[in-house]
């Protein structure tokens, strides 16, 4: 981090000679060598306060001390006076291009602490045998909770299931298509209906719960159900039979997430300039052919970012599923999310839960790895 | 000819156009409609199914009082009220003040990132953004437990400082996404100018750019608004008596309160109420939000 160093090597030209500019600037400001040293005392100072802070800390937390603080959030003061110091040090130290460096260190210190921080600390839990209501606390278990993972029928079941939601975004794209479309059409009201298909994607997916889930779905009285009836479904059961159940959730999150889908392609088809449609109906091609050969084509690029960032948000789907069937029936419904949910806090098995967690993050890499890598050469191939 | 054949050729196809249009907003509205005018019902009217209000039922404040809404217990003490608006505070300052926080620091990243060469150590802008972006593959389930140990360490378990930090951290990712997107549309030569003129590489962000960029800020500001708005997972995890939001309010009601539909609707009336407001006057920014960096 302490290795800010601005080199003029940007792409493009014009953003090389605002750096340029910038060094200029920074060389007649002439960082003297006295600065480098006040600096780098700086620096070095607050990083050694930092650490005995802690190490105090984590010494009293140990019992080999007997005085510290209460609880750990001085700790947290201190990382923020620490990030605070490292930002005056490199302003010191290099004039300009700390000024610049400026900009990202809050969010880089920011996400750091808040999150590679924690993922290592979870990975510790994770080899630990921990229940929050059993009396024992927390013990090193070693690789069990690997061996239990690997035995746990649920796990590789909700696994399976995040296969047909990840699936299931395909239909949401095919369906977000076919809608920004119709509104890509020359029609009236244009803004109505915008806002009218945006809604959902903007109400709490626990709140839908209730309102799809929970009433409009219900057996006895939901309207939804009243429709089945008259339908000719005598049994309009959404969430007992384990399919109807799955596709009943896979519904429900269709309604929230397809506007958000829809937007982007609306954004990308009325990027598309006007020529490409008239050329296409001076050649004589139909409607059909000439979305399939024109617009279709050109849409790929928005296309794959809609449904790769679509996909990454699919694979944290958990609140409905959470409120509405819990998982049942017989975990059909369960999402990896809302399965360790449940063994969080119906459970209290920390340890065990966070075990699968983790797992699952590494599955998810892969995943996405393999996906942007895939798309990529795709789309080179395309092109 | 030319009319006859427009007029004969696009009539049905206009009509299926406003057809499907017209079908899926239903689609879209009806359990919105559903959930405020449900809150207005009575026992008999939600088993018999009625729809249409002054029609099909005369609308009672039912769900309303049961929250303590309605015009004849608003000026009552109403222990549920009580614990309605402490939910909805926790709500309103959770995801204004995260979504705050992020937009502040999510700007200046992003405007460094869209400016200027950055080297730490073998990590250069690229790997910057991508080391932001990648967040957004993390899921909630993976940051819940360590978050759970390590708040009760820091105190911070059940506080809306804790809260706020996570969210903060949950839409930092999308809101630089969002302004890198804006800050590569402004033109370079504005800063230049400014620079030469003597103005410090803050003094041209903070004068010049920030002004430009407006727009975008506030477009990230009120997606990583909705988004904290709607955050239920960590919420319920992290949180009981004292930072306990709406969407765990309404979650936990869900299983207790059986049939009596009116107060759930009444509940998630109420929660879902300002998203409408926003979506309908704000939709122009969420719009923008969404879309920024997807059409190039």
């Amino acid at each position: 981090m302490a290795e800010t160093a601005d080199t003029p090597t940007a792409p493009m030209p014009s953003r090389a000679a605002l750096s340029a500019l910038s060094q200029a600037e920074a060389v007649t400001a002439g960082v003297a060598p006295e600065r480098v040293e006040d600096g780098k005392r700086i620096i070095t100072l607050a990083t050694v306060g930092f650490a005995v802070v802690v190490l105090i800390q984590l010494a009293f937390d140990l019992g080999i001390i007997s005085w510290g603080f209460e609880n750990w959030r001085p700790i947290a003061y201190a990382y923020v006076l620490w990030g605070i110091a490292l930002g005056f040090g490199l302003v010191r130290m290099r004039g300009a291009a700390g000024h610049r460096s400026l900009f990202v260190l809050p969010a880089v210190l920011f996400t750091v602490a808040m999150v590679i921080f924690p993922t290592f600390f979870g990975l510790y839990i994770a080899f630990t045998d921990w229940n929050l209501s059993a009396f024992e606390g927390r013990r090193f278990s070693g690789l069990k909770n690997l061996y239990d993972l690997f035995n746990d029928a649920y796990y590789w079941n909700a696994l399976g299931n995040m296969v047909f939601y990840v699936a299931a975004v395909l239909v949401q794209y095919a369906l977000a298509f076919g809608l920004a479309l119709l509104l890509n059409a020359d029609i009236r009201a244009r803004k109505f209906f915008r806002v009218a298909f945006l809604l959902p994607f903007m109400l709490s997916p626990v709140a839908v719960s209730w309102m799809i889930g929970k009433s409009l779905m219900e057996y006895r009285f939901g309207p939804v159900s009243r429709l089945m009836r008259e339908f000719g479904w005598d049994n309009p059961a959404f969430f007992t039979s384990p399919w109807i159940a799955k596709f009943s959730i896979a519904l429900m999150d269709a309604w929230v997430w397809i506007p958000f889908i829809m937007i982007m392609l609306l954004a990308g088809l009325q990027a598309l300039p006007k020529e490409l449609s008239e050329a296409a109906k001076v050649d004589g091609a139909n409607k059909w052919q000439s979305f399939w050969q024109i617009t279709f084509p050109i849409m790929l690029p928005v296309s794959v970012t809609a449904v790769v960032l679509r996909i990454i948000f699919q694979l944290k789907l958990a609140d409905i599923v959470i409120n509405v069937t819990s998982g049942g029936p017989g975990g059909a419904t369960d999402t990896v999310s809302s399965f360790i949910f449940r063994e969080y806090r119906d459970r209290s098995n920390v340890g065990y839960g966070t075990m699968l967690a983790e797992f699952y993050l590494v599955i998810i890499i892969i995943f996405v790895t393999l996906l942007l890598n895939f798309v990529s050469r795709w789309m080179r191939k395309i092109n | 000819m030319a009319a006859r054949s427009l007029s004969a050729h696009h009539y049905p196809t206009k009509v299926i156009t406003y057809g499907l249009l017209i079908l899926w907003a239903f689609i879209c509205l009806f359990p919105i409609y559903w959930t405020f005018s449900t809150s207005f019902k009575t026992a008999v009217n939600v088993t018999q199914g009625h729809l249409l209000p002054w029609i099909d039922f005369a609308p009672d404040w039912k769900g309303w009082r049961s929250l303590g809404l309605s015009p004849d217990t608003i000026f009552e003490t109403s222990t549920v009220r009580e614990e309605f608006l402490k939910r909805f505070e926790n709500s309103v300052i959770a995801s204004i003040s995260a979504s705050a926080l992020a937009v502040l620091i999510g700007s200046c990243a992003a405007y460094g990132l869209s400016r200027f060469t950055y080297k730490f150590g073998p990590m250069q802008n690229k790997d910057i953004s991508f080391f932001f972006l990648s967040q957004l593959i993390l899921p909630p389930v993976v940051l819940a437990m360590p978050f759970l140990v390590l708040y009760k360490e820091l105190a911070l378990l059940d506080t809306r400082i804790g809260l706020i930090l996570l969210y903060t951290l949950m839409v930092l990712p999308i809101v630089i996404w969002i302004m890198r997107d804006q800050f590569d549309t402004i033109p370079l030569e504005l800063e230049q100018a400014a620079l030469v003129d003597g103005c410090s590489v803050w003094g041209a962000f903070l004068r010049i750019v920030l002004p430009i960029a407006l727009p975008g800020m506030v477009a990230a500001f009120i997606l990583s608004v909705i988004l904290c708005w709607n955050e239920y997972f960590f919420a319920a995890l992290l949180t009981s008596t004292n930072a306990k939001t709406l969407p765990v309010m309404v979650a936990s009601q869900t299983g207790s309160q059986g049939i009596s539909w009116w107060s759930m609707a009444a509940l998630s009336a109420a929660a879902i109420a300002p998203l409408i407001v926003i979506g309908v006057l704000l939709e122009r920014y969420i719009v923008k939000g969404l879309t920024a960096g997807s059409v190039k």
